[in-house]
């Protein structure tokens, strides 16, 4: 009896298992790629504003700390955005003619908020405290970057759970002094590791993996 | 078989077929609509698409989010933390203090104000809704005229017309119709405007109001008085048809309180032990945790009292007076709202003969402001609408058309009016026959003030703007004063200025915000003259009627609050339904059976309800409810029930004789949850008297039934920090339910319907078992409130196939929502059947109006996700966060859960196990400890302190 196969349909047959492994691994390589990627999380894509509020210029600039504006970081989760009156504050004495910034002044006259764009958003399941983290030694440039470099803010890191639980975890690679929280420019020293394992214990900071730690 | 001890419905005490069916099925397949074949392909056919597509959804980008600062941010608002008001809640013209929460302004939670009298820190269940009523979708949004969308302004112009006119007759033909008022405030804008207008007439109508407490210290005393019981004195309490116990009864929070103090010190330290007699007709809470039960019709209720003056004949009697006798000046007789005036009177006669008057039980003024015989007070004003004398009718609150006496004819009689005006949070049965409605403020929204129990002014201040430009009265009766312009504020910082001697107003008004009372207003102490009892009038026959408010919904003003309508009844365990309660022996001689529709009639009026076979009813008599067969209170509560006023006569407003039943069909199905998530007869409940314990101090867990931890092949947790437990103190618990309706407050619970409740499928995570035990007729009655047990070696961690329940480092079952994929094998496992499963998407995702009294501090839940009691591990949280931020660790009693927080009676205490000297551990520590199911070596978390009671030997049978 002949032969049904040709010779050369053994070479394709491994040819086609292997290329759909390679094809399946291809997709799962690719749909973890565009998960990671900027168009998911929106790392380092400056969020559109109603006013392009640059914090480079008034950190860097200016020299206005972070709390100025976002009051209870130290005290509450939520860090606190600044109301308009807190804008208006130095923006009723400089630039009060400034095109760019109408929609803070109107804002003020007809007490409507503005409406900012998220930049940082945590789902709805996922309970952040941003106290608790400034107490501990977490640093703001730890999770936000240099926000005090971004013309225009956008986020650094995803905030993924991969990438919370690896400080939580071990939180002697990025703990600092408490001194240091709200420097942006602060380096981590070459001795991190020794340091970090210092100050978790004077802090006493523990590692919370409890998944009631963050939902509820 | 053997009969169980202790046992939930009449259909686990015969064993019956269906009872089985439904206890081994915990979460059965009771979901035709899959079971149709026709269907079924279908359903495979979504299944497989949304399977296929299951994968991609997961990849959803997030949506895009704003923050929206405020512009001027206010003083001491910190965004993310909650702030608290002192305010006060009204039952029935009563206040409540109570700490509400405020998160940016929306108010979410109920806290008792911890130092109002009248509160301590306790909440009822219907205090804890109160949230829920606020962000009702249902509520009054706008005036209308005629039906008509119409604004305040014309109103006030309609109004200020009524006054002109009024102003020229002196007020002839003006009326005020109003609830039992205790404002100081509203109650001398009243007196301005009978003062400016002297022919007009203010009535009250309060359906369940006081009505035979005055008019029994009138009968008594020939003068209005207030009691007051000090149950922290009373060794000894005779409840006469009086459910102290019950959220409707003046003052019920500080004397559960009061009361459970004493139990809860005798089992502790061994001090003397209360002892509590009730003579009742329908089973009560406060029946509950008698020890000694009388059960009669409500009309015999008068001659037993009577035989406890006149030297009793009845060993039962004679053995209660030897009791009293023996307590003099430390006992105290309770008559209660549901009897004649005549058993107040023999009440108070009772009191002084034994020497109580001053010591357990002390008279005051009264706190209404007007304590009329409102029966009267209403047929006068019908008497007068009829014969067209009344032009205007001003409503202020209430639902007269719904909730008057039947035989008053209180519709047919308003339509002479000229001008009917109301002002009520609904657009109600009242409403729909007034020519104006103006929509009422919220308790959350209004300023006013109010007196509790004891005659303590509180203030109610409010935590957001009216949602629907509500108005309070006091802004409604400015306008016939001519102050349209004066806010409610206003009016009553006004009226407290005035009362304020000395200079430091603001100081005193800020205390007074801060505290949500005025200091030292409670009324003094009077001594009242030697009681007298009035003439008997003829003793009636015949089957009676009892009348009762609903112990969820009450008098009908709660109706429309779904977490209400879905608690079940405390002694039957009934959602979502009203019915006529009988006993087995009545049922069986008028041939009747749970689920039968009969007619009911009395003196020509008619009702056709649903019957209920109560075990501990009392025989030839009948109890029914108030609160249901709503037409227009919205979308929850109409047609729900039966409406009972509709039977209730002027003449006998609580219980009448001579009802005739007509059986007219069968097969009603009640949604009960009496035998959902059944332990069956496993020992669940543990009891002994005093006498016993003292002697057997182990008889919860004896020497032989014990298991070591040793026996286990769990791993061995170590906890270096924290070990949170719970403990429940049985002998407290009276079983009113405050803890299910806090616990769902708390944690955002969905409501699920009665169809879903009738299919086991209710999602309070707290939930409180009733047992019964003893004799079908007159069985005592337990209850067991039932959280997670949170197990040291929890059979539901181990079975979860994608780790969506896992043990914490501080010996939390966590729950984890966002990984639960609903395969149900956690509840499967469970044994103590804690456990909830979200089959249809059972929160409300789609009311906006309800987003704003949800906890922000928990998750929404979706669907096809398990949930169960999480310890409020929002609030450890929160707690630990801060002791952290201090560095010191967590201070006992700094974490209080949601249950804990509302008991009443204190019963619920949650704690550091670690810590040998916290409040948890010394209760622990008592040998009345013992956890559910200990055979099966789960060790919970949870456990309890077995039930104590104290029985008169001499009663004690057997």
């Amino acid at each position: 009896m002949a032969q049904i196969f040709h010779r050369s349909s053994n070479s394709l047959a491994k040819v086609s298992i292997a290329g759909t492994l390679l094809g399946l691994s291809g997709l799962v390589w690719a749909a973890y790629e565009i998960n990671a990627g900027a168009f998911i999380t929106n790392v380092a894509v400056a969020r559109e504003q109603p006013v392009p509020f640059s914090h480079k210029h008034h950190v860097t600039d200016d020299g206005i700390d972070c709390r100025y504006c976002h009051t209870s970081v130290e005290t509450s989760p939520f860090a606190g955005l600044p109301p308009t009156e807190t804008c208006m504050s130095c923006h009723s004495q400089i630039w009060t003619n400034a095109a760019m910034l109408e929609p803070v002044r109107a804002s003020f006259r007809t007490g409507q908020s503005i409406a900012w764009t998220r930049v940082h958003d945590l789902p709805d399941y996922v309970y952040f405290n941003h106290s608790i983290h400034v107490n501990k030694g977490i640093g703001c440039a730890t999770c936000h970057g240099r926000v005090d470099q971004m013309p225009l803010t956008y986020a650094v890191n995803t905030l993924y759970m991969q990438w919370c639980v690896e400080c939580h975890r071990n939180p002697e690679k990025y703990v600092r002094p408490r001194e240091q929280v709200f420097n942006m420019a602060y380096e981590a020293p070459a001795d991190q590791l020794e340091q970090g394992r210092r100050l978790v214990t004077q802090y006493k900071i523990q590692s919370l993996t409890d998944c009631v730690t963050c939902h509820r | 078989m053997k009969e169980p001890k202790y046992w939930r419905s009449l259909e686990e005490l015969q064993q019956s077929e269906s009872f089985r069916r439904f206890a081994e099925d915990e979460f059965a397949d009771r979901t035709p609509d899959w079971n149709d074949p026709a269907s079924r392909r279908r359903f495979l056919r979504v299944m497989g698409a949304s399977l296929a597509l299951g994968g991609a959804a997961a990849c959803t980008k997030q949506p895009k989010e704003t923050i929206v600062p405020y512009v001027r941010q206010p003083e001491e608002f910190v965004p993310g933390k909650p702030l608290f008001y002192a305010t006060s809640i009204m039952s029935a013209g009563l206040a409540t203090g109570a700490l509400v929460e405020s998160h940016l302004g929306r108010p979410t939670k109920v806290e008792g104000n911890p130092d109002h009298p009248a509160s301590l820190g306790a909440t009822t269940p219907q205090m804890q809704a109160t949230v829920l009523t606020l962000y009702d979708p249902d509520r009054a949004q706008t005036v209308t005229h005629n039906g008509n969308i119409d604004t305040w302004g014309n109103f006030v112009t309609a109004l200020a017309a009524v006054r002109d006119v009024a102003d020229l007759k002196k007020g002839a033909g003006l009326r005020l119709l109003t609830g039992t008022i205790t404002s100081p405030t509203l109650a001398a804008q009243i007196g301005e405007i009978l003062a400016a207008f002297p022919q007009a007439r203010w009535h009250q109508w309060e359906p369940c109001g006081s009505h035979t407490e005055y008019a029994g210290s009138v009968a008594a005393f020939g003068k209005a008085w207030n009691a007051v019981y000090r149950l922290n004195r009373a060794a000894r309490i005779v409840s006469l048809d009086a459910d102290f116990l019950d959220p409707w009864f003046p003052g019920s929070l500080r004397y559960t309180r009061d009361y459970t103090a004493k139990r809860r010190d005798a089992a502790q330290n061994s001090t003397e032990a209360p002892r509590l007699y009730v003579a009742e007709s329908a089973p009560s809470i406060t029946g509950g945790m008698a020890e000694h039960r009388f059960r009669m019709r409500a009309a015999d209720i008068e001659s037993f009292a009577e035989g406890l003056v006149e030297g009793a004949s009845d060993p039962r009697q004679h053995a209660l007076l030897k009791d009293l006798e023996d307590h003099r000046g430390s006992s105290v007789v309770i008559a209660g709202r549901y009897q004649q005036p005549r058993v107040h009177a023999i009440a108070h006669l009772l009191n002084e003969r034994f020497g109580n008057i001053g010591s357990t039980v002390i008279y005051t003024d009264p706190v209404e402001a007007n304590p009329t015989d409102q029966v009267a007070s209403l047929r006068e004003l019908v008497a007068e609408m009829r014969s067209g004398a009344v032009e205007a009718l001003l409503i202020l609150g209430g639902n007269p058309v719904y909730d008057a006496p039947a035989d008053l004819n209180f519709l047919e009689a308003l339509q002479h009016v000229k001008l009917r005006a109301q002002l009520g949070l609904y657009y109600n049965e009242t409403a729909e026959w007034c020519h104006w409605h103006v929509p009422e403020a919220h308790t959350f929204e209004s300023w006013s003030d109010a007196r509790a129990w004891d005659g303590t002014a509180s203030i109610v201040q409010p935590l957001i703007a009216p949602i629907y430009n509500g108005k309070t009265p006091h802004e409604v009766l400015g306008v016939l004063l001519n102050q349209a312009d004066r806010s409610a504020h206003d009016t009553v910082q006004d009226f407290w200025r005035a009362q304020h001697k000395g200079t430091d107003f603001s100081d005193f008004w800020q205390i007074a915000l801060h505290d949500g009372l005025i200091a030292g207003t409670a009324f003094p102490e009077q001594a009242p003259p030697a009681a007298r009892i009035p003439e008997a009038t003829a003793a009636s026959s015949g089957v009676e009627i009892s009348f009762r408010p609903d112990p969820c919904v009450g008098d009908g003003t709660s109706s429309n609050n779904a977490w209400l309508q879905e608690l079940p009844k405390p002694c039957n365990k009934m959602t979502w339904d009203n019915a006529l309660w009988i006993s087995a022996k009545t049922a069986e001689r008028f041939n009747l059976g749970t689920g039968d529709i009969v007619e009911l009639s009395q003196a020509g009026r008619k009702l056709r309800g649903p019957v209920w076979i109560q075990p501990g009813h009392a025989d030839e008599s009948l109890t029914i409810h108030f609160g249901y067969g709503r037409t227009r209170a919205g979308r929850v509560a109409d047609g729900v029930g039966f409406n009972a006023y509709a039977l209730r006569a002027s003449g006998a407003l609580w219980h009448g004789a001579g009802a005739q039943m007509k059986r007219i069909s069968h097969g009603y199905s009640f949604a009960t949850t009496q035998h959902t998530q059944t332990m069956e007869e496993r020992d669940p409940f543990r009891l002994a008297t005093v006498d016993e314990y003292r002697s057997h101090p182990d008889f919860a867990r004896p020497e032989g039934q014990r298991v070591t931890k040793d026996l286990t092949l769990f791993p061995m947790w170590n906890y270096p920090k924290y070990k949170w437990g719970l403990s429940i103190d049985l002998t407290a618990c009276t079983g009113c339910n405050a803890c299910m309706v806090a616990c769902q407050a708390e944690n955002n619970i969905a409501v699920v319907g009665k169809e879903e409740v009738a299919k086991g499928r209710h999602m309070n995570w707290i939930r409180l078992d009733r047992y019964f035990s003893g004799p079908v007729d007159d069985p005592q009655m337990y209850f067991q409130p039932v959280p997670c047990m949170h197990c040291e070696d929890a059979l539901c961690e181990l079975v979860c196939p994608v780790a969506a329940t896992v043990h914490s480092g501080e010996g939390l079952n966590e729950m984890v929502y966002n990984r639960c994929v609903g395969t149900r094998y956690c509840s499967n496992n469970c044994p103590y059947k804690v456990r909830r499963f979200n089959f249809y998407l059972y929160s409300d995702w789609y009311t906006r109006s309800l987003y704003g009294g949800r906890n922000p501090d928990v998750s929404v839940r979706s669907r096809g996700v398990m949930e169960k009691c999480s310890y409020c591990v929002q609030r450890i949280n929160e707690a630990k966060i801060g002791a952290e931020k201090e560095d010191r660790p967590v201070r006992d009693g700094e974490i209080i859960t949601a249950c804990q927080q509302a008991c009443p009676a204190n019963a619920i205490v949650f704690g550091n196990l670690n810590d040998p000297e916290s409040e948890v551990s010394r209760r622990k520590r008592q040998q009345r400890d013992y956890s559910l199911l200990e055979e099966l070596n789960t060790h919970p978390r949870t456990t309890y302190l077995a039930r104590l009671r104290h029985p008169n030997p001499d009663l004690e049978k057997g």
